[in-house]
């Protein structure tokens, strides 16, 4: 397909965005779906591309309980030593159809959630969440967490694939549209959209037939965990991000990510192509006995789910959360979402904010909007300590580094022939 | 020593940055403060201010730069916290007052929202001015552009594009203007009436339309047309539609036209436009004494007369010669030496009717003045502290009395000073009371002068209506407590003065010459024209305070929050310009 202007092809990707139409199919270990793991000791990373020795110390963290987990090691001094000789192979989820929170750290039996976009045929991956408090994308790695993990590994993963193959698979636009309305912005809060996901999986999952505690430790963890649904959706962004981007031409960012040391970006016209700055330290509010000193800096693939037109994008959806993330009130959350307008293409008719006067959710990042304007996108972050292992001390925005759309913005008009 | 704090991508409005940094050259231990957005002018500005430093060079026009000169080290971070808290506590007062208003941030969406506004205010910094002008103009906006500093090759041919797409650019350099009884940029509320006003001048047009206010006329449409439009270049373009539009409003009964003179080669062109408007006009060429009327264009002297001829016109009587009121001379006993006058005006017109008057009567001879100093000869000086050689990174005197109290200060010293004269200017954009602000200077100057034996008059004209938003009889009770001697109006004031000094203005009635013929034709007027007169709704690019003063006045303005261009990166305008345009099939 030929577009005859960059409107037309922005036009055509963001149509793609709101054709997308992902589905949870099933919860399998990484490894079943993605090859990468089958060669060698592999980790999967957020972000863009990074060397072990650049990751900030959380993430270094995420490492050396993944290579616990995994049984590369049976002590933090040898997963360590492995991580850095080099023997362990890096790869960015993005780079596999993956996405992973925090410091995105995937190994190759985590279980991960199956999304297809039904419009595209193309799949997305990313774990489950963990829960709050010591975990792994935090850079936690003791003991309560990798049998955590294990536990995951051995009978969550199991029992919601079960129960998904019991049922049809999941419309999760169905889920958004639903929680939307019910105050979620699918970033940093994800509560209705995780009890409507415990709401359609129970019935399945009380039906199987496995062992009662499975049962009753599966639908306790998800009713524990507020933010469950935030991997799906964060798989279920991705999934559409990467249909919408087989159209190779425009300069719709079609995703954002940080690994805690860059943040990139990529835009329809550069296809795999990243653009990359130094990642900034979020603002926000502070649990007690922290403050932005012990803060660590911007990580996490979840800004997919902002390339999406939901998180920071859809502010005013959420205002009860809005002054957890350190914005004034209701206005302050207005105005941002406003102000997301401002660099978006269009809106998202089939996900209408109810406290937005039922707008649709704004879609379609243009880079060239970035540039012009100097808004720059709002993402709501959790807050990782700068140390390894003690977990989440906040929550606020961040907005991406502005080279980033400077250089995408650069390569993509010099590729088209532009000469200064 | 000198400290350097740069708040990245913190785009702050240059008038909020210059009453921040007034704010903090008050806090203790502070010798000396600077905060600005860091554009190369700016950056100059730093230097010539003695505030360069290395770090400076590293800031884009879309940071902020805090240069400050502090012996204490530990004053910084303190200076910083009480700058932020200021500027949160100026966005936190419009924000709480304006939560549900209409704010946009790029063109897209400003011509989304507003497209139902028939006329845009422009004040973006000067460099970008005539690219947003062209803008504007092609999304079918009449233009107010407060914007100073565009070229007068940019300005005739944005003019000529606006004339040629049935449009109206008023400025450059536009002050003030109403349309249909709403304030544009710095402008006094006054009632709407049948005096439709064209002016090049803009304390000009405050003058005239404050005094037709207080003569219980009014004036609906007022507009600006900046001050070179009638120079040779740009040929009197928005002059001329300005004189057509008011000649076809069918509410407006007497057109008055307020200019420097226009230059020789669009001279006759302007004046035979003036005699062929069907409806009466007074005209008045700022520093032309004129000789005499013709029957349908009158000719005034003074804005205080061409106001009054207005009214009278309105009325349906012709100037009689009698409309300055004599002045009533105030008992001042004045030592020998105590000769010379001296005018401190925040008005430029103001100060230049002021010179014209001293210059006429006293037979000075003296030549036009340069930078701000409009009249200096012996020891009677005339100056606009609002030109530039005095605003240079400080606000304008209507602003902030600073600059007005060290001139009335050193005058007050001066033995041989006779008088001194001030002009209030109250309006939107003006500060709050800046007779309370002046009052102290005004007791120590007179009381000092006392001290030494010499009686020393100031003599004050408040321009303004009981309709703006400060408190006029406030403003007229602080000036009479300080003992200032009030005139009417500032005509008023400066005959006061001359005849304190002994030179009483000497008033000759006019002829009335019979009607003149006109070889011009009034232009056609665009429907589009036509709409700014009953403008209910305006785009204002820039300075939010413009916005406020329409929304206040009863009518609404969609508020853009303008920040240069990818963030004034020439390289990525160019790139952006060529993504804007490229196709996609064939490359460019």
């Amino acid at each position: 397909m030929v577009y005859k202007s960059i409107d037309e092809a922005n036009q055509a990707v963001v149509s793609k965005i709101i054709a997308g139409s992902p589905f949870l199919l099933d919860v399998v270990p990484a490894i079943d779906v993605i090859d990468e793991f089958k060669h060698g000791k592999v980790l999967l990373h957020a972000g863009p591309p990074i060397t072990y020795d650049k990751m900030i110390d959380p993430v270094q963290g995420a490492c050396i309980g993944a290579a616990m987990f995994e049984g590369w090691a049976d002590n933090e001094d040898d997963a360590r030593k492995l991580m850095e000789s080099g023997e362990v192979t890096l790869i960015p989820c993005h780079h596999v159809d993956a996405v992973g929170p925090m410091g995105g750290i995937t190994s190759a039996h985590m279980p991960v959630v199956v999304v297809e976009n039904r419009t595209d045929g193309n799949r997305a991956y990313c774990t489950m969440n963990e829960g709050i408090g010591a975990v792994l994308r935090f850079g936690a790695n003791g003991p309560e967490v990798i049998d955590r993990l294990r536990w995951m590994r051995d009978v969550l993963g199991p029992v919601l694939s079960k129960a998904l193959q019991t049922r049809e698979p999941l419309n999760v636009s169905a889920l958004i549209a639903k929680a939307i309305a019910m105050g979620d912005e699918f970033h940093q809060r994800n509560i209705a959209a995780s009890l409507a996901f415990l709401k359609e999986m129970s019935p399945s999952i009380v039906a199987l037939d496995i062992d009662q505690k499975d049962k009753e430790d599966v639908i306790q963890f998800l009713a524990d965990t507020d933010q469950f649904f935030l991997n799906i959706m964060m798989a279920s962004a991705k999934s559409v991000m990467d249909g919408a981007r087989q159209i190779q031409e425009g300069t719709i960012v079609t995703a954002m990510c940080r690994n805690g040391y860059e943040f990139g970006i990529r835009i329809a016209g550069m296809g795999d192509e990243w653009f990359t700055g130094p990642v900034n330290t979020p603002h926000g509010l502070y649990f007690s006995g922290f403050s932005e000193d012990d803060a660590s800096p911007d990580m996490g693939d979840s800004a997919i789910t902002e390339t999406f037109g939901v998180g920071g994008f859809a502010m005013i959806a959420a205002p009860a959360v809005t002054r957890f993330v350190g914005t004034g009130g209701f206005f302050d959350a207005l105005h941002t979402s406003e102000d997301m307008t401002e660099i978006t293409t269009a809106s998202n008719p089939n996900f209408p904010i109810p406290t937005w006067d039922f707008r649709g959710i704004s879609i379609g990042i243009d880079a060239r909007k970035v540039v012009e304007t100097g808004i720059l996108p709002v993402i709501n972050t959790g807050i990782a300590n700068k140390k390894a292992g003690l977990g989440q001390i906040g929550a606020g925005t961040v907005n991406p580094p502005m080279e980033a759309f400077e250089k995408a913005v650069l390569a993509y008009a010099k590729k088209l022939g532009f000469e200064e | 020593m000198l400290h350097t704090v740069i708040e990245k991508n913190s785009y702050q409005d240059s008038i909020v940055l210059m009453l921040l940094t007034n704010y903090l050259e008050t806090l203790d231990g502070v010798n000396n403060v600077q905060v600005m957005m860091g554009t190369p002018a700016n950056k100059d500005i730093f230097k010539t201010g003695g505030l360069a430093t290395d770090e400076l060079e590293a800031a884009t026009p879309n940071d902020m730069v805090v240069v400050l000169d502090v012996d204490n080290e530990d004053l910084i971070d303190d200076v910083v916290k009480k700058a932020k808290v200021y500027l949160d506590e100026q966005s936190n007062g419009s924000d709480d007052e304006n939560s549900g208003e209409e704010r946009v941030k790029t063109w897209d969406k400003a011509l989304e929202v507003a497209k139902d506004a028939p006329v845009a205010l422009i004040s973006v910094p000067g460099v970008y001015a005539a690219g947003e002008v062209e803008k504007a103009l092609d999304a079918g906006k009449n233009v107010f552009c407060f914007s100073d500093n565009v070229t007068i090759e940019d300005e005739a041919r944005l003019k000529q594009m606006a004339h040629e797409k049935g449009l109206l650019l008023m400025g450059p350099d536009c002050g003030t203007g109403i349309a249909n009884g709403l304030p544009l940029a710095f402008a006094n509320r006054v009632r709407k009436g049948s005096i439709g006003i064209v002016g090049a001048s803009g304390t000009g047009i405050q003058e005239v339309t404050a005094i037709i206010h207080k003569m219980g006329e009014g004036v609906t449409n007022a507009i600006g047309t900046g001050g070179r439009d009638l120079k040779a270049q740009v040929q009197g373009i928005t002059f001329k539609d300005s004189i057509a539009l008011l000649d076809q409003d069918p509410d407006v009964k007497v057109i008055v036209a307020i200019s420097k003179p226009p230059a020789k080669e669009v001279r006759d062109d302007a004046v035979d436009l003036l005699r062929a408007a069907k409806k009466p006009v007074v005209a008045i060429f700022l520093g032309e004494k004129p000789e005499a009327h013709e029957k349908g264009l009158y000719r005034a002297y003074t804005l205080e007369e061409t106001a009054k001829i207005a009214v009278g016109l309105l009325h349906g009587q012709e100037p009689t010669g009698n409309e300055d009121v004599a002045v009533k001379v105030p008992d001042v006993k004045l030592q020998p030496q105590q000769k010379y006058i001296k005018g401190y005006y925040s008005g430029g017109t103001l100060a230049y009717e002021a010179a014209t008057l001293m210059n006429n009567t006293l037979g000075l001879h003296a030549e036009n003045g340069v930078d701000g100093s409009i009249l200096k000869k012996d020891g009677y000086e005339v100056l606009d502290l609002g030109d530039d050689v005095f605003t240079q990174g400080r606000p304008h005197p209507m602003i902030d009395a600073t600059k007005r109290k060290e001139m009335m200060v050193s005058a007050g010293q001066d033995p041989e000073t006779a008088a001194i004269l001030l002009d209030i200017v109250l309006g939107y954009g003006t500060t709050d009371d800046m007779a309370g602000d002046l009052k102290d200077t005004i007791i120590k100057v007179k009381a000092d002068a006392k001290a030494e034996g010499r009686e020393l008059p100031v003599i004050a004209t408040i321009v303004g209506t009981d309709m703006d938003p400060q408190d006029y009889s406030q403003q007229q009770r602080t000036l009479a407590e300080a003992g200032v001697i009030i005139c009417e109006n500032n005509a008023q004031a400066v005959k006061t003065a001359l005849a304190i000094v002994g030179h009483p203005v000497e008033e000759t009635p006019l002829p009335i010459l019979p009607e003149a013929p006109s070889n011009v034709k009034m232009p056609a007027v665009s429907d589009k024209l036509k709409e700014m007169l009953t403008a209910t709704r305006f785009l204002n690019i820039g300075l939010e305070s413009f916005a406020e003063a329409i929304n206040e006045s009863g009518g609404s303005a969609v508020q853009f929050d303008w920040k240069p261009i990818a963030g004034g990166n020439v390289e990525l305008q160019k790139a952006l310009l060529f993504l804007n345009k490229v196709d996609l099939k064939v490359g460019v």
